[in-house]
């Protein structure tokens, strides 16, 4: 006898995905990506950011089609509230990343996924950015990810399911983890 | 050139193993070891050391387990030793020691092997020198070199061998746990960097975890059985000791210890962790539970639940609010820094092209990727148990007619 097992579809082919994986394994040159954005001040405290190409297998890489991402400040900063703040774009960064993490993992453990949403929210104090305190930090002091999953699991299912996209999230390491960055003028 | 049918490098139990299993198939074979019987137990572990598995679990193939007066006590290293020298004795093990394999090559149908000793022609050869040859420390150590003193568990041998002060103790797994603990003990101020690391209690429903994990037939799992033998042979040792004690990071801040993320860069003297310790002990916490599941399942479909304890699970992982995100390394307060970042087989003398980019040897359940060449005791290598004491037994014999195989067709050919 033959028993039914259930197909899980969350739109995430895991094929594509173990596959890559197995050729990146043997040919290890294929995995050195390059991500890249380019930035252009718009005026005030704004900015857009178009992201295009970037480098990957071996080669440069083409989109269909640019994207963009407008950052600004609120009008509280008295600036004109067009885009996101660039801290609340890194916090959406996370949330996008662990999401489509939980996507990920959730297919290949066959776990269908009917709802999943993220909030996040980073604490700063900003007397750290304007300059007030200098023992005040620039960055977030603590950064809090409340997941809400409804998804044919146990409980346990899903908090492993969040353990894993953090396990294997790049922007979650790039967060919590210190990255050496140099700033240059051309 | 000395000229012997099988080479087994290595005296530690997978090599004595290997070698009672040729025995009885009537390989004629040579033992080599740098040092003696047991070199890594005896010139690369700890003076406290005691197994991590209970006496009743650590017989060999012909030398089982005989109802000595303590079967739920752990051995230290030395009785270990004095059992091992004794089943060498017993079996009459052909060994030469103080032979170093300096390289081993392809030539003819078989393999040179060049030794201290002189060099040597084996027509099959076994590798069993041991899971845990060379430490792994990772490359930011050289960041730290100036600043502090720093050994591994490799090196370690007693707390007097540290620095006065502080210590950070980098992994907390099996080695770094046990160290993190003596340590702390010994009055020095502890802080403990923790990545990725596996939690189990050492005790569950009044049996040894050992007990379970032998008796739902875990240790017994195959290679090919598993879905990803990759990410399974990575999976860290368990926090155990060998005691009755738990070390896991409750019990390691119950006496002090610092617990901070894995160490993830060492910059301007100071020794940055990862914000992602909390993720690192969900885990652990999920994968202990989801282990112990299995166990009541067990208990559960075999209607043994009466006879038993109830289930009597380890409290969740508790951490700080905030963990420390960094420690200075110049300020007096570290003076050493202990690298328990794991192990790895050492086959730098090996000189056949078995390895994948990354290094690491290929072979399918110790059958390596080149005729008569063969591993022993690596990690998770035939079966869960392949790298302890317990694990030996039914590789060696499983290979040692694989390896009889390839002898008897290169013959007829």
């Amino acid at each position: 006898m033959q028993t039914q097992t259930k197909t899980a579809d969350n739109g995430v082919n895991v094929e594509t995905l173990l596959t890559a994986k197995a050729a990146i394994t043997e040919t290890p040159e294929a995995g050195q990506f390059t991500w890249r954005t380019r930035s252009e001040w718009t005026g005030g405290v704004e900015s857009r950011t178009t992201i295009e190409g970037f480098f990957g297998l071996g080669e440069e890489q083409a989109r269909k089609a640019p994207h963009t991402i407008d950052a600004d400040h609120p009008e509280q900063f008295d600036a004109s509230d067009k885009g996101a703040t660039p801290a609340e774009i890194a916090l959406a960064a996370l949330a996008g990343c662990l999401t489509a993490g939980v996507a990920a993992v959730a297919q290949h453990r066959n776990i269908q996924l009917r709802s999943v949403k993220a909030t996040v929210e980073g604490d700063m104090d900003v007397a750290g950015i304007l300059g007030i305190d200098a023992d005040v930090r620039n960055g977030f002091s603590a950064i809090r990810v409340t997941f809400d999953i409804d998804a044919d699991a146990t409980p346990e299912e899903i908090a492993a399911l969040v353990a894993q996209s953090q396990k294997r999230s790049a922007v979650f390491d790039v967060i919590t983890n210190p990255t050496n960055v140099r700033v240059t003028v051309a | 050139m000395k000229a012997v049918t099988t080479i087994i490098v290595g005296a530690g139990q997978a090599g004595l193993a290997m070698s009672r299993a040729l025995s009885n198939r009537g390989v004629d074979h040579l033992v080599l070891d740098r040092g003696s019987v047991g070199n890594a137990w005896r010139a690369q572990r700890w003076d406290s050391l005691h197994l991590l598995t209970p006496n009743w679990s650590n017989g060999l193939p012909g030398a089982p387990y005989r109802g000595g007066p303590e079967p739920d006590s752990f051995m230290p290293v030395s009785k270990l030793l004095i059992q091992l020298e004794t089943y060498a004795w017993r079996f009459g093990v052909p060994l030469q020691s103080q032979t170093a394999v300096l390289r081993v090559s392809p030539s003819g149908a078989g393999y040179r092997v060049d030794t201290s000793q002189g060099p040597f022609h084996c027509e099959t050869l076994v590798m069993a020198s041991g899971a845990c040859a060379r430490p792994q420390v990772p490359a930011l150590s050289v960041a730290a070199s100036s600043a502090v003193f720093q050994t591994t568990p490799a090196g370690y041998k007693r707390p007097s061998d540290l620095p006065e002060g502080g210590v950070l103790v980098v992994g907390a797994s099996a080695s770094g746990a046990q160290l993190a603990r003596e340590l702390q003990l010994s009055g020095r101020q502890v802080t403990l960097a923790t990545g990725w690391h596996t939690r189990l209690p050492r005790s569950y429903r009044g049996r040894d975890i050992e007990w379970w994990l032998d008796t739902i037939g875990l240790l017994d799992e195959r290679f090919d059985e598993v879905d990803d033998i990759e990410r399974a042979r990575r999976t860290p040792s368990p926090q155990l000791i060998g005691a009755a004690e738990p070390v896991d990071l409750n019990a390691l801040q119950a006496i002090g210890i610092d617990v901070v993320g894995r160490l993830s860069d060492v910059r301007d003297g100071q020794a940055l962790f990862s914000g992602g310790l909390a993720n690192a002990c969900a885990a652990a916490d999920l994968k202990m539970h989801r282990l112990l599941d299995a166990v009541d399942a067990w208990v559960a479909e075999r209607g043994l639940d009466v006879d038993l304890p109830p289930p009597d699970r380890p409290a969740a992982t508790r951490l700080p609010q905030s963990p420390a995100l960094q420690r200075s390394l110049t300020d007096g307060g570290i003076c050493s820094i202990l690298w328990a970042t794991g192990y790895r087989p050492d086959f730098s003398w090996l000189d056949v092209p078995v390895f994948d980019p990354r290094g690491r040897l290929r072979h399918q359940g110790g059958v390596v990727a080149a005729p008569g060449l063969y591993a022993m005791g690596l990690t998770f290598m035939r079966r869960r148990r392949s790298h302890q004491i317990s694990g030996v037994g039914a590789d060696a014999r499983e290979l040692a007619d694989h390896l009889l195989g390839h002898l008897d067709s290169r013959r007829a050919a």
